[in-house]
């Protein structure tokens, strides 16, 4: 079957929808996209229902062969895409032919990027979700990352007229190396000092290299428990601020384990993870504390303007391309790679 | 136990009852009726729950309801515990075969405790363990109530490939391994059946709540539950706790 040829996996390209439900109880981590607002909003640019499958990219993006045509779109964290060569805009679809290599030339910003294309990613579900876990061989290809040789799969995609589709730019997210994460307290604030509360949201903390889909590491001021951290274990969930013995954080991410036995300081609201997903080793977090009912109200926000803005993408239709097609040009002795997009008079 | 459960916040999405600050049984039961009590309800607002130790994780839609009313749901349901009927846990047989080719270390566990293989299994096959929880690895359970008389240390260095089914002893915590890794636990049998297949509409065997109970089988009685489990004719002996303490 043709699909998406891997010519260089990079250093972590894991194919992933909303997360593998209803089996926490089992000892199974839900996984799944770390940064979610980029996910859906890739999808609907590429006019997806809005859970299919994408590919998400870690810090060195992969080399990919396109065997067949394809209508795609790259949101989040910017690693420098490139199409033969020439690069493309994020935020937007872009119609590809068959034999179009996408690259990626190194991070600009944020760290982690998602791919989608028209169709989704078709690989098997297994237990209710296509998101790979690599620890137990779930989704994604054979449980694993992108291999070499891999072939993606994917759906055959019209490319002829295809209607170009653009986020706005008021809805791209900024990524700096700075970050202001809210979290509500709990379940196991009361664990700590009056001090140590007021160090966690008064001090920045830095990422450190321990940084992976399963939980961020912080290095910074120590956070004062009153008797140690071990708890009974329960359980955890997306966001949830660990405070180990030596008292610097540990904030769990999409591959976290369902069970842990550290004191929980809080959980960073639902929102702000997207945002925490982008930040890569050495950036400097603040932590906000908010109350539950923001943290909800926040939440509607995200999903409000979630759907203003399919709302807005299924509008556009100004800009209707009949097709691509890939020019080598010499200019002063110089070769460059051109993608020219046929536009329809409109 | 807690004479009123405490509800806690963990995150925007989730919310803890927790019920004590212990682990024992009695405790364990009320995580296990107040789950059931809850999916009874079929509350649309409910997204998945995970029972643990003394807890149960209630992760919710926000959407759907705001926290004070989630917090008096909980509450309520809590009051109700004691007038509702739950049903007895069930217990599931695991057949396991304690020979040497597949218990490398039941000689470590029978000669660290003064005892003979023998009574090591007839210890060990005795009692039954209930399923405090399911975490770790998927599929992992954490068995409580092993007896201290087969207690024995984890191995000085632990083996890089265990095989799935795997059965040991790691202090006073027995368990089985549900998928092939490392460890450091004496493992003393196997286990032909699977208690994780990801290919089936249920993949998992274990419950928290529930109890096991080890079996004694013979080697040729391993190969032949392991040849039925292939086929898909195997059948796991299970049943109610409660017809166990009428006989």
């Amino acid at each position: 079957m043709k699909g998406i040829e891997v010519i260089n996996p990079g250093l972590l390209t894991t194919i992933q929808d909303e997360g593998r439900y209803n089996f926490q109880k089992f000892g199974v981590p839900v996984s799944g996209v770390m940064d979610y607002y980029s996910y859906k909003v890739s999808n609907m640019l590429v006019g997806n229902k809005g859970t299919e499958a994408v590919l998400e990219i870690t810090m060195i993006g992969p080399a990919l062969r396109f065997q067949k045509n394809a209508i795609i779109a790259i949101t989040g964290g910017n690693l420098g895409p490139k199409i033969n060569g020439a690069d493309i805009s994020q935020w937007r679809s872009i119609a590809v032919n068959q034999g179009d290599v996408l690259s990626f030339t190194g991070i600009k910003s944020g760290c982690r990027s998602y791919l989608a294309v028209k169709g989704g990613i078709c690989v098997d579900k297994v237990m209710g979700s296509r998101s790979t876990y690599i620890k137990a061989s779930l989704g994604g290809i054979n449980g694993n990352a992108l291999q070499k040789n891999d072939i993606v799969p994917i759906l055959d995609n019209n490319t002829i007229n295809y209607k170009v589709k653009k986020l706005s730019d008021s809805y791209i997210p900024k990524y700096s190396n700075n970050y202001q994460i809210r979290v509500v307290k709990g379940p196991q604030d009361d664990y700590f000092t009056e001090k140590g509360l007021t160090t966690f949201f008064n001090n920045d903390y830095k990422v450190t290299s321990e940084c992976d889909r399963m939980g961020f590491s912080f290095e910074g001021e120590p956070i004062d428990l009153k008797n140690g951290s071990d708890i009974i274990s329960d359980g955890i969930t997306f966001g949830a601020v660990q405070i180990p013995g030596h008292g610097k954080p540990i904030i769990m991410m999409a591959d976290r384990q369902t069970t842990g036995g550290y004191a929980k300081i809080g959980s960073v609201i639902f929102k702000d993870l997207s945002t925490l997903s982008q930040a890569k080793p050495g950036d400097n977090v603040s932590f906000v504390e908010v109350t539950i009912d923001t943290a909800h109200k926040e939440l509607k926000e995200l999903v409000e303007t979630l759907s203003i803005i399919k709302k807005d993408i299924e509008k556009q239709d100004s800009i209707i391309i009949k097709q691509t097609k890939n020019y080598k040009i010499k200019l002063n002795g110089r070769t460059f790679d051109v993608k020219v997009e046929e536009i329809e008079n409109c | 136990m807690y004479e009123k459960a405490r509800i806690l916040c963990s995150g925007d999405k989730a919310a803890v009852i927790e019920f004590g600050n212990s682990i024992t049984e009695d405790i364990n039961m009320k995580v296990r009726s107040m789950m059931i009590a809850l999916e009874e309800s079929k509350y649309d607002f409910i997204t998945e729950m995970v029972p643990t130790y003394r807890s149960l994780l209630v992760n919710y839609n926000p959407l759907k309801i705001n926290y004070s009313k989630l917090e008096d749901i909980l509450r309520e349901t809590e009051n109700k515990l004691s007038h509702i009927n739950i049903p007895s846990p069930n217990i599931i047989e695991i057949p396991v075969c304690y020979s040497d080719e597949y218990g490398k270390d039941l000689v470590n566990v029978a000669s660290y405790n003064k005892l003979t293989k023998d009574e090591v299994i007839n210890i060990h096959t005795k009692r039954k363990y209930l399923i405090y929880m399911i975490g770790f690895t998927p599929g992992f359970a954490y068995l409580g109530g092993m007896d201290e008389k087969i207690a024995t240390p984890r191995l000085s260095k632990p083996r890089i490939k265990i095989n799935a089914g795997s059965v040991g002893i790691a202090g006073a915590q027995t368990g089985i391994y549900p998928v092939e890794s490392p460890g450091g636990w004496q493992i003393i049998g196997r286990t032909p059946i699977r208690l994780f297949d990801k290919q089936k509409e249920n993949p998992f065997l274990l419950e928290a709540g529930n109890y096991i109970k080890f079996v004694n089988i013979s080697k040729k009685e391993y190969e032949k539950i392991e040849r039925e489990v292939l086929e898909k004719v195997y059948d796991i002996r299970t049943y109610p706790m409660k017809e166990v303490s009428s006989q």
